[in-house]
């Protein structure tokens, strides 16, 4: 273990990097000043402020529901998507499915908004960003299914038409029960996706609805306040609890084994 | 007219020929085994049969009736594989009673055909078990249990007892024997293990290459296989190269074994003088001694012992005759104490019985 320290550290000041600023949001959200300069005392005070700005709540609450709409319809979709790339062993089907995951923000934030607009004629707002989420979506609740299948041994797919099952009823109790962990973890992945979302909502936003991310954008470029400190701890702290509930689910998929 | 008919099926894959223009007819209540060397074909007949894969060329009747045209799901025929197939996330009563399940049996009849389908492979206290909780032998006893819960016309087995060690193996034979006995279901069993075949089944068919070689009870196949491949598979076996003196003299034919001369063999439908071939005898048939015990054999030679394996039960020893040709035989150690009776080196006679052995056509 003598090569050991220098390795701690390296780590270490990774981590650091990684998460000190987050923990300074998060220290500061607490802080009884107006300004980020210096600790002055413990306080709730910004939370309570919050409770209280009715933008804020709003944007919270269309968060909320374009996340669960859209991670709802993207578990779904993102599910069928799953098992047809794990049967039909397309390269072209997966290839499609999976391009929006990796495709870079601005570009599909930008693709979206024209295409929503010129092609769809479609007024910007509540819907079209659900639209957009659920797009970037699929491709993270496919993968995790997917993987999820892959772990599946295939014979007990047959194994269950060769007592009897007919194809939705081996869907209903085969499939379905052994993929369940992944159905949820990917769509719990979908929800935090949607929820913390900024680029491509901000392209299909329009001017009508406000999100909490575009809501913590507007706020920022007049200052950092501790309101914003606050906003943005509780949003961590709900991104946390979903991904580590969704590693709970699908160990497998997310630490890359299956 | 047979419970199965399996009329010229023919399955390709591309270019490869996995089954070619195979007919076998099983009897209902029969345990007919299909055995080869992987890559044979008897795997894509029994999915075949099963309905997950379907004959290119062909028809598969069962009580008379095409089953190309139903899917597996509506056949009734189960499947016991290879890996067992037990679901995961279910317990071994709720895999047994799938079958049952599926079919929409009432819930009273279900519980007791599932009580009895336990009964019979004596499983009832593993009811609330879950499969990974399950020991081997145990999984593939619940596999046999959920194939054979409803009743089905036949049941598949693939290769089931492939991953059970030695022992286990031994006994899951015994028990397959008594439960399909007992329950009178027609089974089609694979395998590559011919030592399993000779012992569960009524009747083998022996493929090579997508073809069936040979169909017949386990001691015809035994003592009288049709070909080198199927004289070479079944068991230990010598070949001799020989040919025919004399077709047919008598109770006998003459065959000439390359230097080494005459010897008497049991006739044999279809043989021609001078025709080539191999002359085939079990280990066990041939006699090996001092010349005073052998001499009163038709056939017989001496040889010098060049190897001899202790097998505990028996011995084998391995002796070159004085053409070259080495050939195994068989001692039992019947006589306590006595691990050998000949040393490497050793002048010895071997012989064997005029109604011995087989000629084999090249």
């Amino acid at each position: 273990m003598r090569r050991g320290w220098r390795l701690w550290a390296a780590a270490l000041s990774v981590y650091a990097f990684l998460y000190l600023p987050l923990a300074v949001v998060v220290v500061y959200s607490f802080n009884d000043s107006r300004l980020n300069a210096e600790w002055i005392g413990f306080t709730l005070r910004w939370y309570e402020v919050l409770l209280h700005d009715r933008e804020m709540l709003l944007a919270a609450g269309n968060s909320l529901f374009i996340a669960l709409v859209s991670s709802l319809a993207a578990t779904l979709l993102g599910t069928m998507a799953g098992m047809a790339m794990h049967r039909y062993r397309i390269r072209m089907l997966a290839f499609m499915v999976l391009t929006p995951v990796a495709m870079p923000e601005i570009l599909l934030g930008v693709s979206l908004l024209l295409f929503f607009i010129q092609v769809l004629n479609l007024t910007l707002g509540m819907l079209s960003i659900v639209l957009a989420h659920i797009t970037f979506s699929i491709g993270f609740v496919a993968v995790i299914v997917r993987a999820r299948l892959a772990g599946v041994e295939e014979s007990l797919f047959e194994a269950a038409r060769d007592c009897g099952a007919s194809q939705w009823q081996t869907f209903r109790h085969i499939t379905l029960p052994l993929i369940l962990p992944a159905v949820v973890a990917g769509g719990l992945m979908a929800f935090t996706l949607s929820i913390d979302d900024f680029v491509i909502t901000f392209f299909t936003a329009g001017v009508g609805v406000q999100t909490l991310p575009l809501r913590i954008y507007s706020m920022i470029k007049i200052a950092v306040t501790p309101e914003v400190n606050a906003v943005s701890t509780l949003l961590m702290l709900l991104t946390l609890t979903l991904i580590v509930l969704a590693s709970r689910f699908a160990p497998d998929a997310l630490k890359g084994k299956a | 007219m047979a419970m199965l008919e399996i009329k010229n099926v023919t399955r390709r894959f591309g270019d490869f020929s996995a089954v070619e223009n195979v007919s076998l007819s099983i009897e209902s209540g029969e345990f007919f085994t299909l055995l080869g060397p992987s890559g044979c074909g008897k795997t894509t007949i029994l999915r075949m049969l099963a309905g997950f894969d379907l004959p290119d060329a062909g028809q598969i009747l069962l009580d008379g009736k095409d089953m190309v045209d139903t899917p597996p799901e509506k056949r009734p025929v189960r499947t016991v594989f290879q890996n067992y197939a037990l679901f995961p996330h279910m317990t071994v009563a709720q895999n047994v009673a799938f079958p049952l399940k599926m079919a929409r049996i009432p819930a009273a009849v279900q519980r007791k055909q599932l009580q009895e389908a336990l009964e019979q492979v004596h499983l009832t206290d593993k009811a609330a078990a879950y499969p990974h909780e399950l020991s081997g032998g145990q999984k593939q006893r619940v596999a046999l249990a959920r194939g054979l819960v409803s009743r089905p016309r036949l049941l598949l087995l693939d290769e089931p007892l492939g991953a059970l060690d030695a022992k286990l193996r031994e006994e899951m034979q015994v028990d397959l024997i008594n439960l399909q006995r007992d329950v009178g279901i027609t089974f089609v069993f694979v395998t590559h293990a011919q030592v399993e075949a000779l012992a569960l089944s009524h009747r083998i068919a022996v493929m090579r290459a997508g073809k069936v070689e040979q169909v017949d009870e386990p001691s015809r196949l035994y003592s009288a296989p049709c070909n080198r491949f199927v004289a070479d598979f079944i068991g230990h076996i010598n070949l001799l190269d020989a040919s025919v003196l004399q077709a047919a003299h008598g109770h006998h034919v003459h065959l000439d074994i390359a230097g080494l001369g005459e010897v008497l063999a049991p006739p044999h439908v279809g043989l021609a003088s001078g025709g080539k071939g191999y002359f085939a005898i079990r280990p066990e048939q041939v006699r090996i001694g001092v010349h005073e015990e052998v001499r009163e054999l038709k056939n017989h030679f001496s040889a010098t012992v060049q190897q001899f394996l202790y097998r505990g039960d028996v011995t084998v020893y391995k002796v070159r005759l004085d053409n070259g040709m080495v050939l195994e035989a068989l001692l039992p150690n019947a006589a306590p104490g006595r691990a050998r009776l000949f040393e490497v080196g050793d002048t010895v006679s071997v012989g064997w019985r005029h109604d011995a052995g087989v000629f084999l056509v090249a």
